[in-house]
Formats: structure tokens, C-alpha cells, sequence
């Protein structure tokens, strides 16, 4: 089974509209939505997943705790906690649970065993699985550890297509993974990319876009990962969407499509339906795009 | 005075409020926290630019003095040291920089030397904004994450320290705008600690209305004064009006679609220097926030 991952560094530019839409065309039995701290992909209606997740809890770091009745505030832990997790109110100190990053510093610094570290649950993973396998997640507010929760989805995924041989099924003519990512460059993108066949880059053509564009084509390059680019409103901005295919030439990336404004894709989105459904221009343009992937990865 | 601008969904127009919302104030420093793509420096054109780079505490292991008793891998919560040919080694991408390996070895073994994660650029932006008389000087300050690396919050941090001690100092009355990254996670959650007002922008669809609540969650978790920018407001989104007068949030401000706004935004153009009638628009969000403030 080969991975798509669908990323764009900037935010908005159209990740998830693309990636519902590339579900739809490419009939694909597993699709993730690896944007933890922000997960959308379920949103788009596809009749074809049940509605009935399995969720789990998802545990990160463990977080400390003052036990304050041994505790004799002695404040040796607040001296080397790096992280400004402890806070003293009135004589008595507390973990603040945003800022503990779980190293266990303080627990073993406390000559009174007053510090123990507790299990803390950092999310919450659901998998829905009849017809179709769609792993996703959902952060909870302000934790860290969001490389390691796009891991465990990614792990859900593959598991549970494992389990039902969804790969050995010949019903489509090629199976592939979808995944939807998140903004950005750092851990949950990194984590993200990881063991994925293809990246698809949704770039957007604005001074903006280029710049975060430029960034997350370096980060895919260090992970030794295969980029293609398509532009999204490519008509919001010829003059960039030109920019921006010159930067694919330059740097030998693919380039697999533009995919016009349309006043229809937000419509569809809060009906719930994948771009691919309705007939429009940007519709037929995702075609073209899918089509372009299809190539690629077979 | 401190506004964080957030959104949880990316593309929302963050940055755009931010730019906006500095341009039109007084003293203003404008903190670029979205370090993974900082983009505010592509519309406030900083000059006279400063790289300060940023770094994180890394052990190193000298081997002579090492005795082989694998504490220190023992210890690690993050599972960032291995222990490999009769010595410790680092994994840098995991490492916490807790200093945790250092405490427990017994052996004095253990150093910490530095490594660059990032840099903070400062500068400053002469404006030349309509219905202001005077060119006023906005302090643009950007966090830089590095390439490859996992972990926004040393660098925000960096960002936050220094565009918000000098100015609060120097001056009296301050407007700081932190530009945050999109998401409700660790960076976002950095990036507002600090901040008195948070301004939430939303866009009027099913994916910003779902990502709005999580931020919204998360600005509540932190008590702070919000109120919501609404962008792209043409087309309303039924349910998040609903969710706003519920839950009792203000809405500070709708902006339409404007072809000519996007075309400005699109060259990197600050939109208020060139549309009066925004520029006012602005002017009167940052009163709005001043009364709750101050």
C-alpha cells in the first residue's frame, strides 16, 4: 500500500478540501488525519464510514506531582525544574501540568519523596473501521507530545489494514493511503512524514505561501521524502502561481496541477461534502491532480 | 498591553489581523510565535535587522571520565540517550534539555554545550500609514525555527522575551501583538501564556467553526479576556453566531471578502496603509480591546 501525504507548511491553503477530494476519486479504503491539534478530515461526509469510532485514550509524557503532605518546601525542585513547571502559592508548591514535560527531574531531586510521576492522558485516538479504515485524533488542549499521537495514528492505520488485509484486496486498481497533515514544520509534520511514499505539497500563491512553501520542501528534503506541488486559488495570483512553478522547475520537483478559486468549495465544505462530488471547475482540476498522483505512485 | 491573535485553523488571516491590528497602533511591536512559518516580516518589512540565535542545552560525555554505569540512559524520560559501544549516546532531535542525565551521574562525566535550534530576528518597520501623521516605528521581532527541528517553544520563548521586556520598559503605554501559530497545542498554548487580550480569528465555515471551539477551549482553560475576528464574513456560518452569543464571546469585528484585499495580502502589502475605511476598522478593534484591558 503506498502513503500519500497531503502537506502545505501554511495553514488554509486547502489541505483537507484536497485530500477529501482525493479520497473520494481514488475510492481509497484508508485515510488518516495526521492534524492532531486541529482535525478536520472527519467533517467531510463519506457515507462509507461508520459512524461509531473505536477511541482509546492516548498517553504522553507522564506528569509530576506534589504530594503535599510530604512535601516540606524545601523548594529544591522549583531551583531545577527548566521548564517553570513549579509554582509556589503561599509557602506551598504545585506542578503546573502545562509546563511539566514529564523529565522526572524533580522527582529525583526531592529528598522526601514527596514527587511521584503520573501516567497523564494527552489525547484521544478514534478508529472507524467497517468498509473503510480512517484513523485520526484529537490533541488535548496545550499538550505537547503531538509528534508521538501522529505516530500512533499512522501505526492505527497501518494495524488495522494489516488486520483486515485491506491490501490484498483486488477490489481497486491500486490501493493507496491518504493522509491529511498538519501546518507547519515542526514535530507533528516530522512525525508525519515519516515512511510516507509521496508528499503533496497544496501551495498557495501569495508571498506567504511561497515562503512556507520553500520551508516545508527543505524539511520533506532532509527526510530523504518525494515532493510534488500543486497551487490552490491559482488564480487569486497568476504572477505568484508563475513564481511558484518556476521554483518547481529549479529545485526539479513535480508539478502536478492549479486548482482555481471557487466560491463553491466553502459551500460544499459546511454541507459536509468532498469537492469532488459537485461539479465545478476546481472539481475537475482536483481530477486532473488525482490522476497526475495516480501516475506517480504506481 | 498584550494581544495574541489566534486561530486554530491555519489560513485563517492570523498574520493579517496581526500586521493590521500593528499598523494601526501606537508603540507597537509586533512578536512573530508562528516560528515553524513566520510570515509578518513579509509585510512589515523590517530594516536594521539583529539575528539573536537561539539555543538549547545539550550533554555531552566525556568518555574518560564515564564509568559505564548507564544512569543517565536509565534516567531519561524521553528515551533520547542510548548506550552503544561501551558509551552513552545523544539523539539532539529528542533530547528535552531537562538536564536530568547531568544530576544523576555520579562520574561527573556529563557537560552541556549549546545547540542552535533557531534565531529571532529583530528590526524595525518605518510606517507610512494613511490617518497618521507621523511615521511612526513598529518593532517587528520573528522567531525563526530551524529546518529539521521538532520543538517551536525555546525559539517562542526567545521571541516573547525580547520583544515584550525592551518596549514595556522604554515606553509607557505599548501595544504588543503576538502573531501565534495555528492549533490549540504547546506553541499555541506558549504563545498566549504571556498575553492580557486574545483576539480569536475565525472564518465562517464547518472546519473554522470546529477548530474556533478548540481554541476557544483552550483560551478559556487560560482565563483569558477574548472576543472573535470574523474573515471572509459574506457568507455566514450559521452555528458559530449561534456558539458566540451562548457562550457570551464578542464580536469584535467582521471582515468581508475583498478581492483587493486578497491582491494586496497576496504582494505582501499591509492592507491598512492603502484602504482608509479598513484602516478605521482597526483602529476601532484595538479601542474595543483597550476598554477591556486597561
Amino acid at each position: 500500500m503506498k502513503r500519500l501525504l497531503v502537506l502545505s507548511g501554511k495553514g488554509g491553503t486547502g489541505k483537507t478540501t484536497t485530500a477529501a477530494a482525493l479520497i473520494y476519486f481514488s475510492k481509497a479504503s484508508a485515510f488518516a488525519d495526521c492534524d492532531v491539534d486541529a482535525p478536520n478530515l472527519h467533517l467531510v461526509s463519506n457515507t462509507r464510514i461508520d459512524e461509531n469510532g473505536k477511541v482509546s485514550d492516548f498517553y504522553g509524557s507522564k506528569k509530576s506531582r506534589i504530594d503535599v503532605e510530604k512535601c516540606v518546601n524545601c523548594g529544591l525542585c522549583l531551583q531545577k525544574c527548566r521548564f517553570q513547571a513549579i509554582q509556589k502559592i503561599g509557602a506551598q508548591y504545585y506542578i503546573n501540568e502545562y509546563h511539566c514535560e514529564g523529565c522526572g527531574v524533580c522527582e529525583f531531586i526531592c529528598p522526601h519523596g514527596a514527587i511521584v510521576m503520573q501516567d497523564d492522558i494527552a489525547g484521544e485516538l478514534t478508529l472507524h473501521n467497517n468498509e473503510v479504515v480512517f484513523s485520526t485524533a484529537k490533541l488535548k488542549m496545550g499538550r505537547g507530545n503531538s509528534g508521538k499521537l501522529v505516530t500512533a495514528v499512522k501505526k492505527q492505520l497501518t494495524d488495522a489494514c494489516n488486520e483486515f488485509q485491506i491490501e490484498n484486496t483486488m477490489e481497486h486498481e491500486m490501493e493507496f493511503a491518504i493522509i491529511d497533515g498538519s501546518p507547519g514544520i515542526g514535530c507533528p509534520v516530522i512525525a508525519s512524514i515519516n515512511g510516507v511514499d509521496l508528499v503533496l505539497v497544496v501551495a498557495e500563491p501569495s508571498l506567504s505561501g511561497i515562503s512556507d512553501m520553500e520551508r516545508i520542501i527543505k524539511t520533506a528534503d532532509i527526510l530523504q521524502t518525494k515532493v510534488v506541488v500543486c497551487v490552490n486559488k491559482y488564480d487569486t495570483s497568476i504572477e505568484n502561481t508563475e513564481s511558484i512553478e518556476q521554483i518547481c522547475r529549479e529545485k526539479s520537483i513535480e508539478y502536478v496541477g492549479r486548482i482555481p478559486y471557487d466560491k463553491q468549495a466553502s459551500r460544499a465544505i459546511n454541507e459536509g461534502k468532498t469537492l469532488a462530488e459537485i461539479t465545478c471547475p476546481a472539481s475537475d482540476a482536483l481530477y486532473e491532480i488525482y490522476k497526475a498522483i495516480h501516475n506517480i505512485l504506481k | 498591553m498584550r494581544i495574541a491573535v489566534l486561530s486554530g485553523k491555519g489560513g485563517t488571516g492570523k498574520t493579517f489581523v496581526s500586521v493590521n491590528l500593528a499598523n494601526v497602533a501606537e508603540n507597537a511591536t509586533y512578536i512573530d510565535c508562528d516560528v515553524e512559518e513566520p510570515n509578518g516580516r513579509l509585510f512589515l518589512k523590517p530594516t536594521q535587522i539583529k539575528e539573536i540565535p537561539v539555543y538549547t542545552k545539550l550533554p555531552i560525555f566525556d568518555e574518560n571520565k564515564c564509568v559505564g554505569c548507564r544512569a543517565c540512559v536509565n534516567f531519561c524520560h524521553f528515551n533520547a540517550l542510548v548506550y552503544i559501544r561501551n558509551k552513552p549516546k545523544i539523539f539532539p532531535d529528542v533530547c528535552h534539555s531537562c538536564g536530568g542525565c547531568n544530576l544523576v551521574c555520579n562520574a561527573n562525566a556529563i557537560q552541556e554545550e549549546l545547540r542552535q535550534v533557531g534565531i529571532v530576528e529583530t528590526g524595525v518597520y518605518n510606517r507610512t500609514a494613511v490617518g497618521l501623521e507621523d511615521t511612526n516605528r513598529i518593532h517587528v521581532v520573528t522567531g525563526i525555527l530551524n529546518i529539521g527541528e521538532a520543538s517551536a517553544i525555546p525559539v517562542i520563548k526567545e521571541a516573547m522575551e525580547l520583544g515584550c521586556d525592551e518596549p514595556e520598559k522604554s515606553v509607557k503605554k505599548s501595544t504588543i501583538i503576538i502573531d501565534c501559530p495555528p492549533g490549540s497545542s504547546c506553541s499555541a498554548m506558549e504563545s498566549i501564556s504571556e498575553s492580557d487580550y486574545c483576539i480569536l480569528v475565525v472564518e465562517p465555515t464547518a472546519f473554522g467553526f470546529h477548530n474556533f471551539k478548540m481554541v476557544y477551549e483552550l483560551v478559556s482553560l487560560m482565563n483569558k479576556p477574548c472576543g472573535i475576528v470574523i474573515n471572509k464574513s459574506d457568507l455566514p456560518y450559521l452555528p458559530l453566531n449561534q456558539y458566540c452569543e451562548i457562550q457570551n464571546i464578542p464580536i469584535l469585528m467582521e471582515i468581508p471578502y475583498k478581492e483587493v484585499y486578497a491582491q494586496l495580502s497576496s504582494k505582501g502589502e499591509v492592507v491598512t496603509q492603502h484602504d482608509t475605511e479598513l484602516f478605521h476598522q482597526f483602529v476601532g478593534l484595538l479601542h474595543r480591546i483597550e476598554e477591556v484591558c486597561l
